[in-house]
């Protein structure tokens, strides 16, 4: 098991690093983009900042507060997003039929979905979010304990796993439909938007929905609640503020269920 | 008649897609939903943001869904395949044919915009309507100003994107100055945030650029916060910026076919 995982990172490695060459052949290009990206992903923060020129607090949060929950889940999805997000290529590969090919390579189809057109110029997300996390760490007011940093290392951890099971849940189901790709990104790049904001805007049954149906809500909201010391406001169990890493376990091992099942059901495509 | 010949098949070619549509339809209702509760918030806090009430808001977060695909904000349409066919040398075909440029692939993006229009622009706006308390335009004619204004904000994007395609002409690659288009009209257009809420000056010249007519004018014009003259001078705003951009766009195309070398011939 460890074996088959350390042969499956270090192909990764190697296919990865083959993507990130081609990339860097064309330098300019690929700076270019890393930048074009960092500001395009930045676009939402600024909506944000437009939002509060007309007010004080947004459903009881300051914008320091609301940068936090923006920053952490930016950072997330950026970082998932560069290691995982890939495999939604799958539907293409399918449609084209170049998934057959790499069903026959000695290396695990998976990862070799995840390494494909592994594009390093997704950092600009990543740092995107690392920027507004850091601006808004100075506008918190934390009393920071070895616990609440221990929760935001774990909160990185785990809401980078939940954005990345989301991801490969999405691209199980383009086994059973090849062109519904955009419906997976309701719930990726839509779990992203849902939880730049405080939750407490959302109905209590939605955010409900949102921890035990798709358990966005893991990614960023709970931890944010332990981290800032604030009580549930919707009263729910204080043992979900530290729950993260078991929400995204679940999440992983059902992907992992749901990828088995739909390289299993793939029959091929043409007549 | 030519053009709409072209139109027809342009809207045909699009409606082939119905997985993706309804997989795109999806999206849009689950960010519309999203938005509406972030301004449903807003609102509650700020109730007269931006000279907009609660409803207002909401009924903007729909149609702002309604005008993604229908205007191509996130950029797309008939002008990708412009950019394309500059770099593969296909265009040389396309310049052949004696019809105008232009028109052809104006044509051709009304015949999408269509398509988009009824599919992705009218089912997302439903399904906001049954989740929420929208409003809906007061007259006929305001509706009819409303389509009016939508066809020019198809209009005025297609300039904007023809522009971009035009620049592979030079570049080969639209890619980088798609992008960079793409940021302005999510940005400018009203999509991010509405343009009323932009605080002091930054408002007034945001109204003026030319993005302000992809969502910002019509969705005045159906919210009724535009009314007699004011709705004629929003249609005006539009039909100056597509009438200029189509000029430019006719002026870069002349330099085009003078300075560059088609590909492959």
């Amino acid at each position: 098991m460890a074996e088959r995982l350390g042969w499956g990172l270090r192909a990764f490695v190697t296919l990865a690093g083959m993507w990130v060459r081609v990339s860097w052949t064309y330098r300019t290009s690929f700076v270019v983009m890393s930048l074009a990206s960092l500001v395009l992903t930045g676009i939402d923060f600024v909506a944000i900042l437009v939002v509060f020129a007309n007010l004080d607090s947004l459903g009881g949060f300051t914008l320091g507060e609301v940068a936090f929950l923006y920053g952490t889940t930016a950072l997330c999805l950026g970082v998932a997003d560069l290691l995982i997000g890939n495999v939604e290529r799958l539907g293409r590969r399918i449609r084209m039929g170049t998934l057959d090919a790499m069903m026959v390579r000695p290396v695990p189809l998976f990862v070799q979905m995840c390494a494909d057109q592994f594009a390093l110029r997704r950092i600009g997300r990543v740092t995107q979010g690392a920027l507004v996390l850091g601006w808004s760490l100075t506008r918190v007011e934390v009393a920071w304990t070895p616990a609440r940093v221990a929760v935001l290392l774990s909160l990185l951890v785990s809401g980078t796993v939940i954005f990345g099971g989301l991801f490969v849940l999405g691209a199980a189901f383009q086994f059973v439909s090849t062109d519904g790709s955009e419906a997976a990104n309701a719930f990726t790049y839509g779990g992203n938007a849902l939880t730049q904001y405080p939750l407490t805007i959302y109905p209590a049954e939605a955010v409900k929905a949102l921890t035990f149906v798709v358990p966005v809500a893991f990614v960023n909201w709970y931890p944010a609640l332990f981290i800032l010391g604030r009580r549930d406001p919707f009263g729910l169990p204080a043992a979900l503020q530290l729950s993260s890493p078991v929400a995204a376990l679940v999440l992983c091992v059902l992907a992992a269920v749901a990828w088995r099942a739909g390289v299993r059901r793939y029959r091929s495509t043409g007549s | 008649m030519l053009y709409v010949a072209v139109a027809v098949r342009a809207f045909r070619r699009y409606s082939t897609y119905t997985a993706a549509t309804l997989a795109g339809v999806f999206t849009n209702s689950v960010f519309g939903v999203i938005i509406s509760f972030v301004y449903i918030a807003v609102w509650k806090e700020n109730p007269g943001a931006g000279g907009y009430d609660v409803t207002d808001a909401l009924t903007f977060a729909w149609l702002a869904q309604a005008m993604i695909m229908t205007v191509a904000i996130f950029a797309g349409g008939s002008t990708d395949d412009v950019a394309d066919r500059i770099r593969t040398g296909d265009v040389a075909v396309d310049l052949y044919r004696p019809v105008s440029f232009l028109g052809w692939w104006l044509a051709t993006d009304l015949g999408r915009a269509t398509y988009h229009l009824l599919s992705r622009g009218v089912a997302p706006t439903v399904v906001g309507a049954l989740l929420f308390d929208l409003r809906y335009p007061d007259s006929v004619l305001t509706a009819l100003a409303f389509l009016v204004s939508v066809t020019l904000a198809v209009v005025v994007s297609f300039g904007v994107r023809m522009l971009v395609a035009m620049s592979a002409f030079w570049l080969l690659d639209q890619t980088g100055v798609a992008n960079l288009a793409m940021l302005f009209a999510v940005f400018f257009s009203g999509l991010a945030v509405p343009l009323v809420l932009f605080p002091g000056w930054t408002r007034d010249v945001a109204m003026l650029l030319p993005w302000s007519a992809f969502v910002q004018v019509p969705a005045d014009i159906w919210l009724g916060q535009r009314t007699g003259m004011r709705v004629l001078g929003g249609l005006a705003f539009q039909a100056g910026w597509a009438a200029m951009l189509l000029l430019v766009a006719g002026g870069v195309l002349r330099l085009a076919k003078r300075k560059v070398v088609v590909q492959g011939g």
